[in-house]
């Protein structure tokens, strides 16, 4: 590595300029992520302990010990806690069906488990208060009319399975992977050693793959932890808060007195302390526990027949794809095809109103434009952006590079709410700039989120051209510019292009920075339903829901189609 | 007695890029108590899929296997004993040793499995490590164990419950050429220490000649033939086990008048008795070192087209009508580049000539 180190150097100083093309493209890294990521994070700290220029711990100590806020912190724990106990078990579970044994459909099956994925959590958590919100729930309705009892999505209980239909995926993605990729004749071994089917379960094959079942699960708790949207649509009509509806519901009810905003800085401190825990955790258990297990020539893994249990186990698996994905769906489809919200769900009360209605209102367009907007920037931004820091860290390797690392992929662990307070603190007139009420204040908060997706992205790339490829390159009488032009960058360019969508997908479906950010001009799409459902219209919110959940598909679709034939350098 | 008896053991795939195969068409064979039995032959010639359905993880399209005088796999009846009833010692290509064990839990973990208290279990891992050369490493984990160390720890998991048959997936063939030399003789030593019958999977020729008693060789689904490995060398039965096994070079002749013409030389005949069943187009077959290369006018007359310099004996690229043959001597006998010799066939086999269509099938095989 010294080797290629110096022979970096050689090339630079051979271009013969004072200022070489490296050295600058490294400061630019730095000045860059000193702006989008150090400022902001630096300024909530500051504002949660410093007040008026001088140390003032006290505002930190009545937000700690206000009783409303160790309640919140209890939920969010709580919350974070069932959800990553039964997401994971969830996750395992349906990864072995599929991965590993011969139940039929699986294909289609693998693709409707990933439709979550795709989806924000708050849409479903919109669809499920339609059907089991109260005494208005269409399916609390019609319990009621029939067994005389109701449930309530509006706990927590509500938003903890809620979150698990999201976010169990996380595990099951890590472990149908590690199982397709493990060598099969790790359990073939047990079986000729006199091991039946289900002792190589519990002693081959799950022990070797809980090193991606542990990263799982730690990735659904930092989400959960750290997430807004299903407990602020389910929790906040019934007083149920987590620390990152805390911080919202702070920052909006001090009606944008500086005292608001400091509150929230208190508790994105203490937010981020909870979140700061188990990453500790994940970097200590992903450190620990990984083996080598796909050596080995590659073979079709033998798939375990289920024989009798077929059926059941297949007839589950339907209830649950159903429950999760279609129901919800389905949902927030018929809703804003319904002519008033509690209207029964028959074809003789569908109308277009709701579309018509919601598409005359002057915010909608706007709000759709402004998310096309905020996400298309964002994503050309980061991807240049991140393909620099990823040129610099992986072939400039200048001294430091370990933090530009670190500080790009910071801002991926930091709560999205945390950041948006931090984005309001540094960006709203404090430092001399102002981009409060404006677009650009949302997508610097967008740059901060989603650096750490197309760095990487570009990173894997870029340590598939070896450095001698640009060398054959200078020895052919091109500049250091020219090289890095004509080499590097095409053949990186898949995994740009890749890093782009990487963010203008979650972008597009964000809301959990910009319902902090957002001005009376700058609502996103997200904002807008969440707004819409938040002031009750909710037929008009699950149209524009549907709209969004069309838009997304439509996006999905074409970065699939895109990305199809493109993999690989 | 036969430890291992296959009847009519046949087994059909179907593949996306392939269609419809026959890996597997019509195997018969017996391995005998206590002998080391090789499978030889290129990658997709059914051997690796023949030991998986010994082994019991892979079911038969037709035929029966039979175990130490059990049946274990009979498709006429239906009957399939699974691999963990069929009490047989199995170590695989990729070692298998299972990362998350220490190497004295991967020993013991058949002997768990079976029940056995734990003073029995500690007293055979003992034994089985020791003539393992692994005795020291118990607590250590496969990961920080070099592939040879890997690959004792695979041997002693399957000696420990004491099989009567072994069966070796390729189990030298990620070890570098000096390890796979020196674990050949632990195996062979193993064996006459625990006496169990050997069946060893391989696509190395030299391998297979160095440790089988008797080995079969088998190309595209079919066996080619079976028989020690100095039969096999010395009477190859067709072109393909000839060229399979050791160095060979071929000419493809006409047999006319009585006297035979390599292919692009109508005038001079190469000096060759003819056998009986010989056609008209045969193929000529014999190894670079048993060609006779003089100076003299007794046999073929021609030239040096090129000499190559091998470490123990010297190389000759000889035409021969339009043909080159290889031969190879000792670097006593010695003839520069474009001098004039004479060469001479010693007891050639004959085949048939060519067959194209047979070509193109292996061809189209080793694409899976």
């Amino acid at each position: 590595m010294s080797i290629g180190f110096g022979k970096q150097k050689d090339l630079a100083a051979l271009e013969g300029r004072h200022v070489s093309l490296d050295g600058a493209l490294t400061i630019l890294s730095f000045v860059l992520l000193l702006i989008i990521v150090v400022i902001p994070v630096f300024m909530i700290v500051y504002h949660a302990f410093f007040y008026q220029g001088h140390f003032n711990p006290e505002l930190f100590k009545t937000q700690l010990l206000d009783p409303k806020n160790l309640g919140a912190m209890w939920n969010t724990v709580k919350i974070a806690f069932f959800v990553t106990v039964f997401g994971t078990i969830m996750g395992v579970f349906y990864a072995w069906l599929l991965g590993r044994s011969d139940i039929p459909a699986k294909g289609l099956m693998r693709a409707l488990f990933s439709i979550p994925y795709m989806f924000p959590p708050f849409l479903g958590a919109m669809a499920w208060k339609l059907l089991l919100g109260g005494r208005a729930g269409y399916l609390n309705k019609w319990l009621w009319a029939t067994f005389g009892f109701r449930m309530n999505i509006n706990s927590v209980w509500g938003i903890v399975f809620v979150e698990i239909s999201y976010y169990f995926p996380f595990v099951f993605m890590q472990v149908v992977s590690a199982l397709e990729r493990m060598d099969p004749t790790l359990e073939e071994c047990a079986r000729i050693a006199g091991a039946r089917q289900m002792t190589v379960i519990r002693k081959i094959t799950l022990p070797l793959v809980l090193p991606a079942i542990s990263a799982g699960a730690l990735l659904i708790l930092i989400t959960s932890l750290a997430h807004f949207g299903v407990p602020s649509i389910l929790g906040f009509s019934q007083g149920i808060f987590t620390l990152p509806t805390r911080i919202f519901d702070a920052i909006q009810s001090a009606e944008g007195s500086f005292e608001g905003i400091r509150q929230g800085a208190a508790l994105s401190i203490m937010l981020v302390v909870v979140v700061s825990l188990a990453l500790i955790v994940q970097k200590h258990v992903l450190s620990s526990g990984s083996y080598d297990i796909i050596k080995g020539k590659s073979m079709r893994p033998t798939l375990i027949k289920l024989r009798a249990s077929k059926l059941p186990l297949l007839v589950l698996s339907i209830l649950t794809l159903l429950l999760i994905v279609v129901v919800p769906l389905v949902m927030i489809f018929l809703v804003a095809l319904v002519n008033g919200y509690g209207n029964a769900l028959i074809p003789a009360n569908f109308t277009l109103n709701n579309y018509i209605s919601v598409f005359k209102a002057a915010g909608t367009f706007d709000s759709i434009k402004n998310s096309l907007f905020a996400s298309v920037v964002a994503g050309i931004v980061c991807m240049s952006l991140g393909t620099l820091i990823a040129y610099v860290v992986q072939k400039i390797r200048p001294r430091g590079k370990g933090l530009l690392e670190i500080l790009s992929v910071l801002p991926y662990s930091i709560p999205g709410t945390v950041l948006a307070v931090g984005v309001i603190l540094a960006w709203s007139g404090s430092l001399g700039v102002s981009l409060y009420n404006t677009i650009w204040i949302i997508i610097v908060a967008y740059l901060a989120r989603y650096l750490s997706f197309s760095m990487k992205s570009s990173s894997a790339a870029l340590l598939q051209v070896h450095s001698s490829l640009e060398e054959a390159a200078r020895t052919c009488g091109a500049s250091h510019t020219e090289s890095l032009k004509d080499i590097t960058l095409p053949l990186i360019r898949p995994a740009m292009v890749a890093g782009f969508f990487l963010i203008f997908l979650p972008a597009m479906r964000e809301v959990t920075t910009s319902i902090l950010l957002y001005g009376p001009f700058t609502r996103t799409l997200g904002v807008q339903i969440y707004a819409m459902q938040d002031a009750g219209s909710m037929s008009e919110a699950a149209a524009l829901g549907s709209v969004a959940i069309v838009l997304i598909f439509i996006c999905d679709t074409i970065v699939k189609y895109i990305t199809k034939d493109r993999k690989g350098v | 007695m036969d430890q291992v008896v296959l009847r009519n053991v046949t087994k059909r795939f179907t593949t996306k890029t392939l269609g419809d195969i026959v890996a597997v068409d019509n195997f018969n064979l017996s391995v005998h108590e206590g002998e080391c039995f090789s499978f030889l032959g290129p990658s997709g010639c059914g051997k690796s899929t023949t030991l998986r359905m010994i082994a019991g993880f892979e079911d038969l399209s037709e035929g029966e296997i039979e175990l130490c005088g059990r049946p274990v796999s009979v498709k006429s009846k239906n009957l399939y004993v699974p691999p963990e009833e069929r009490g047989l010692g199995m170590v695989f290509q990729a070692f298998a040793v299972w990362p998350h064990m220490n190497v004295f839990e991967n020993v013991a973990f058949p002997l768990r499995i079976q029940g056995m208290n734990k003073m029995d279990v500690n007293k055979k891992v003992a034994e089985a490590l020791k003539h393992t050369s692994l005795t020291g490493l118990e607590k250590v984990y496969p990961g920080d164990l070099s592939g040879g160390q890997q690959q004792r720890i695979a041997l002693a998991r399957a000696i420990v419950t004491q099989p009567k048959v072994m069966l070796l997936d390729e189990p030298l063939s990620n070890l570098d050429p000096k390890l796979r030399e020196s674990m050949r003789f632990e195996i062979k030593e193993l064996q006459a220490k625990f006496n169990f019958t050997i069946i060893f999977v391989t696509h190395d020729q030299s391998e297979a000649m160095a440790i089988s008693d008797r080995m079969m060789v088998c190309d595209m689904g079919k066996i080619m033939q079976i028989d020690t490995p100095e039969n096999l060398y010395n009477k190859p039965v067709n072109r393909f086990v000839h060229s399979f096994l050791g160095e060979s070079t071929f000419l493809n002749v006409s047999v006319r008048d009585g006297k035979v013409f390599a292919d692009g030389d109508a005038e001079q005949a190469l000096n060759l008795a003819i056998p009986p069943e010989a056609a008209e187009r045969m193929v000529v077959a014999t190894r670079p070192n048993a060609i006779e290369l003089t100076g003299g006018e007794d046999g073929y007359v021609t030239h040096v087209a090129k000499r190559i310099f091998l470490t123990d004996r010297t190389e000759y690229l000889i035409p021969v009508g339009s043909q080159t043959l290889k031969v190879q001597t000792p670097h006593r006998v010695s003839f520069s580049e474009g001098e004039k010799c004479c060469v001479r066939l010693v007891n050639p086999m004959w085949y048939p000539a060519e067959d194209e269509a047979a070509e193109k099938e292996r061809a189209r095989r080793q694409t899976i």
